[in-house]
C-alpha cells in the first residue's frame, strides 16, 4: 500500500465510472456511474492529504486535513446532486414514460 | 512493524478487489437493482479505504450518506421507474466509450507513477497521523509524547487541528455556500415533484 497504488485504485475506479456514463443510455446507471467517479475523486484527495507533505506543514499542522476537507464538500455536493438528479429522471419517466437517454428529446429544436 | 505492514497491505488489496470490481459490475450488469445493491458494496470498500488511509469521520460520512441515503434513493428509483426488460441498455457509440476511458486510464496511471512526489518523512508522519486520526476524538497528553511532541507551542497546534475548526475558520465560506446549496437542492427537488399540476 502506497501512493501510488491507491492513486491508481482511484483512478480505475474514475475510469470504470467514466465509461460507465459514456457507454450506457439508462439514465439511473449514467447517475450510478456518476456517483462512481465521484467516489474516485475522493479517494485521490484523501490519498494525497494522507501521503503527499502540503507546503505550510511547518507553520500550521492543519493542513494536512485540507483534503479530507474538500472529500467532504464533494460529498455534499454530490448528495444535492443525486438528489436533483433522481427529481429529474422521475419527471421524465412520468411524462414520457422511459428512462432512456437516447429517447429523451424534448429540448431538441 | 512487518506484521502491521502486511495486515495493511493484505486489506488494502482485498479492499481494491471489491471496489474494482464491484464497479465493474455496476457498470456491466444488466440488472438494475443488483447494479444498485453492488453500488452499495463499492460505496462500503470505499469507506474502507477511508479507515486504511487515517480518515475515520470520512468513512463515517461515507456509511451514512452515500451506503445509507444515496443507495436507498437509487433502488428507491429503480424500483419505481426501471421497465425490468429491457434493462441496462448499451450506448450507441461503445467502442468511442470504451476507448476514452482507456485513454484516460493511461495517461493518469502515468502520471501518477512518474510524478515525483514531495511524500511526508519520518519525524513528521507521526505528527500527521495524530492530527488526522485524532482529529474527531481529541488528544490526550499520553499520546502527545510519543509522537515527538515537546514545546507546548506545538501541542497546542496538534490539538488546535480538527475537521471540524478548519471548516469554522478556513472553509468557512465554502461551507456556507454547502448550505446554500443543499437549500437550493431541497427547493428544486420539491419543484420537481410536485410536478406541473402542482402549480
Amino acid at each position: 500500500m502506497s501512493l501510488e497504488s491507491m492513486l491508481i485504485v482511484a483512478a480505475l475506479l474514475f475510469c470504470v465510472g467514466l465509461y460507465g456514463a459514456l457507454a450506457r443510455s439508462n439514465v439511473i446507471t449514467v447517475l450510478m456511474s456518476i456517483e462512481l467517479m465521484f467516489n474516485g475523486v475522493n479517494l485521490t484527495l484523501v490519498a494525497l492529504a494522507r501521503y503527499v507533505a502540503p507546503q505550510g506543514i511547518q507553520e500550521n499542522i492543519a493542513s494536512v486535513l485540507t483534503g479530507q476537507v474538500f472529500a467532504m464538500f464533494i460529498i455534499t455536493v454530490a448528495a444535492a446532486e443525486i438528489a436533483l438528479g433522481l427529481g429529474i429522471v422521475f419527471a421524465m419517466y412520468r411524462s414520457t414514460e422511459t428512462v432512456d437517454l437516447t429517447e429523451a428529446a424534448q429540448l431538441r429544436n | 512493524m512487518f506484521l502491521q505492514d502486511l495486515f495493511q497491505n493484505v486489506v488494502f488489496w482485498m479492499l481494491a478487489a471489491v471496489a474494482i470490481g464491484g464497479a465493474v459490475g455496476v457498470v456491466v450488469i444488466r440488472d438494475l437493482f443488483r447494479s444498485a445493491l453492488l453500488l452499495a458494496l463499492v460505496f462500503i470498500a470505499v469507506a474502507g479505504f477511508f479507515v486504511l488511509m487515517s480518515a475515520e469521520f470520512l468513512a463515517v460520512v461515507q456509511v451514512l450518506i452515500y451506503v445509507g441515503a444515496i443507495s436507498i434513493l437509487f433502488i428507491f428509483a429503480v424500483m419505481l421507474t426501471t421497465d425490468v426488460r429491457r434493462g441496462n441498455l448499451p450506448n450507441r457509440l461503445p467502442v468511442l466509450a470504451l476507448a476514452m476511458p482507456a485513454l484516460l486510464l493511461a495517461v493518469m496511471v502515468v502520471t501518477a507513477v512518474s510524478t515525483d512526489w514531495r511524500l511526508i518523512t519520518g519525524p513528521e508522519q507521526e505528527r500527521v497521523n495524530l492530527v488526522q486520526t485524532q482529529s474527531v476524538n481529541g488528544v490526550s497528553d499520553a499520546t502527545l509524547e510519543p509522537a515527538g511532541v515537546s514545546s507546548p507551542e506545538e501541542g497546542r497546534q496538534v490539538r488546535g487541528a480538527g475537521i471540524a475548526d478548519l471548516l469554522i475558520s478556513d472553509f468557512v465560506l465554502p461551507f456556507e455556500a454547502a448550505s446554500v446549496l443543499l437549500l437550493a437542492a431541497l427547493i428544486g427537488a420539491l419543484a420537481l415533484a410536485r410536478g406541473r399540476e402542482g402549480t
